[in-house]
């Protein structure tokens, strides 16, 4: 059994658990790519609005991909074997992970933050699709390399077993994954390629559904414009904190991960040695900072403390602005890939 | 956003730091601590209110006799009739009998052990609504 204090499994913290998670792991694998590299080859970045989904009663917004997905695509754009393992039986998904764990094997998990005791007691909300590293276990201690958190942390087996097999939307039935091997040389220039291909093709859809991508950027501009009118005053503001919460809180790296891309887009402009990728990267980062705007005044109309011109149409028009400057970066990103 | 523009507004995080993408002054992007940030911090907030309103309009209603303890302990859990049921792996529609005072205080022991070994509390807890 490894040793809880002299575990080597390296932590780095990052801003998001899928992407940084993926990110530690490889790292641990001798693929040393950084957060944002995950984040871009995997093509997290997105976004959509689906006002009839709903989860806690609020419709879903959303800045990223599909849970799931990053680690999906990364492992596949980089030639990774990647064994993951899913279960019925809670005390039978805690023996495999146990097995693993003692021969020293990093595993990747999927659990709801509802029941981690170590997580902040206002983050504790029911959501399933949060990712973690269990990287050895003294008993029934286990210690965890939580991408988001600043060190390693410890679990008791009762409680990482209630998270692995949360319910609701994303329920992660004890999925666990470990990394099987590397297949020949990591080809970086060709993954970014891909994933920066399927990033635009995702922003850029015509689909008849104007839902995702910057047309449903603009359309979730037009709607926030209802709100107020639709819903009165009360549940606007309910349904605006939510939007920033999705967008702040819950791991982005700032702006509805907008920086995190835009981060991302700078070590591309060094792998594929496109000079013009630094340029758009600069435009990434307005962007990201231009849906900031949107969370502050968001914010200040949640919170009632409006200053002169604050209002939902004024809120709209920042969406509006946010759309048209991603129009153009994903335009332009096409033709440097293409 | 720049490095010395992220923001340290603690809140959410408590103790904790979490991580922003920032530039430093060469227009290099690094990781950057932040101890939180007001916006979300308010959002986070506004959330809670919420939670915690359903929270108390339930355990009044359960102290009316109007709704079992069991309706106070999902409200405190953050739960519905929908994910309760999947929790405890019964349809929905008894879950929802269970919410009765009448029904819930004859249910069978080890459904209720079986409740309250979800909510992390004791059987007499759960009869009881501390």
């Amino acid at each position: 059994m490894r040793d809880n204090e002299k575990n080597s499994f390296i932590h780095r913290q990052s801003a998001h658990c899928e992407s940084g998670g993926t990110s530690n792991i490889l790292l641990n694998y001798g693929v040393d790519v950084s957060e944002a590299l995950v984040f871009g080859i995997g093509a997290g970045l997105f976004f959509g609005f689906f006002p009839f989904i709903k989860m806690n009663g609020l419709p879903v917004v959303t800045f990223r991909n599909m849970p799931g997905r990053i680690l999906k695509n990364t492992s596949k754009r980089l030639g990774i074997k990647i064994e993951s393992y899913k279960f019925k039986n809670p005390e039978k998904s805690m023996d495999a992970l146990d097995i693993l764990l003692d021969k020293g094997i990093p595993v990747g998990l999927q659990a709801g933050c509802y029941w981690l005791p170590y997580f902040p007691d206002a983050l504790r909300f029911h959501f399933n699709a949060h990712t973690l590293i269990a990287i050895g276990r003294k008993g029934d201690e286990y210690l965890i390399s939580d991408p988001v958190f600043e060190e390693p942390v410890t679990c008791l087996r009762k409680d990482l077993m209630k998270a692995r097999f949360s319910e609701g939307p994303f329920s992660p039935k004890g999925k666990m994954y470990c990394i099987k091997g590397i297949k020949g040389q990591v080809d970086l220039p060709r993954a970014v390629t891909k994933g920066i291909r399927e990033t635009c093709w995702f922003m850029l859809a015509k689909n008849p559904i104007p839902l995702i991508g910057v047309r449903g950027i603009r359309y979730f501009a037009k709607r926030v414009q209802e709100w107020p009118e639709k819903y009165g005053k009360r549940r606007a503001s309910l349904l605006l904190g939510n939007a920033i919460r999705m967008q702040e809180e819950v791991g982005t790296g700032g702006g509805g991960f907008r920086l995190m891309y835009a981060a991302f887009l700078q070590e591309a402009a060094d792998i594929l040695n496109k000079k013009e990728l630094l340029d758009i990267s600069e435009r990434m980062t307005e962007t990201g900072d231009k849906w900031r705007e949107f969370a502050l005044l968001g914010a200040r109309i949640c919170k009632d403390r409006s200053l002169d011109g604050d209002n939902y149409d004024n809120l709209s028009n920042v969406l509006l602005d946010c759309a048209a400057k991603e129009y153009g970066i994903y335009n332009d990103l096409r033709e440097t890939v293409r | 956003m720049e490095k010395k523009e992220v923001p340290q507004d603690r809140g959410i995080y408590g103790k904790c730091t979490g991580i922003c993408y920032a530039v430093d002054e060469n227009g290099k992007y690094v990781l950057s601590p932040s101890a939180g940030w007001e916006p979300a911090n308010i959002a986070n907030q506004q959330a809670w209110e919420l939670m915690e309103e359903q929270i108390a309009e339930t355990r009044e209603r359960v102290k009316r006799g109007e709704l079992s303890p069991l309706a106070y302990y999902m409200a405190r859990n953050l739960m519905d009739v929908k994910i309760l049921a999947q929790y405890i792996g019964l349809p929905k529609w008894r879950v929802k009998r269970h919410l009765k005072p009448r029904v819930f205080r004859r249910l069978n022991p080890r459904l209720l052990e079986r409740y309250a070994k979800l909510f992390n509390i004791k059987m007499e807890q759960l009869m009881e609504m501390h």
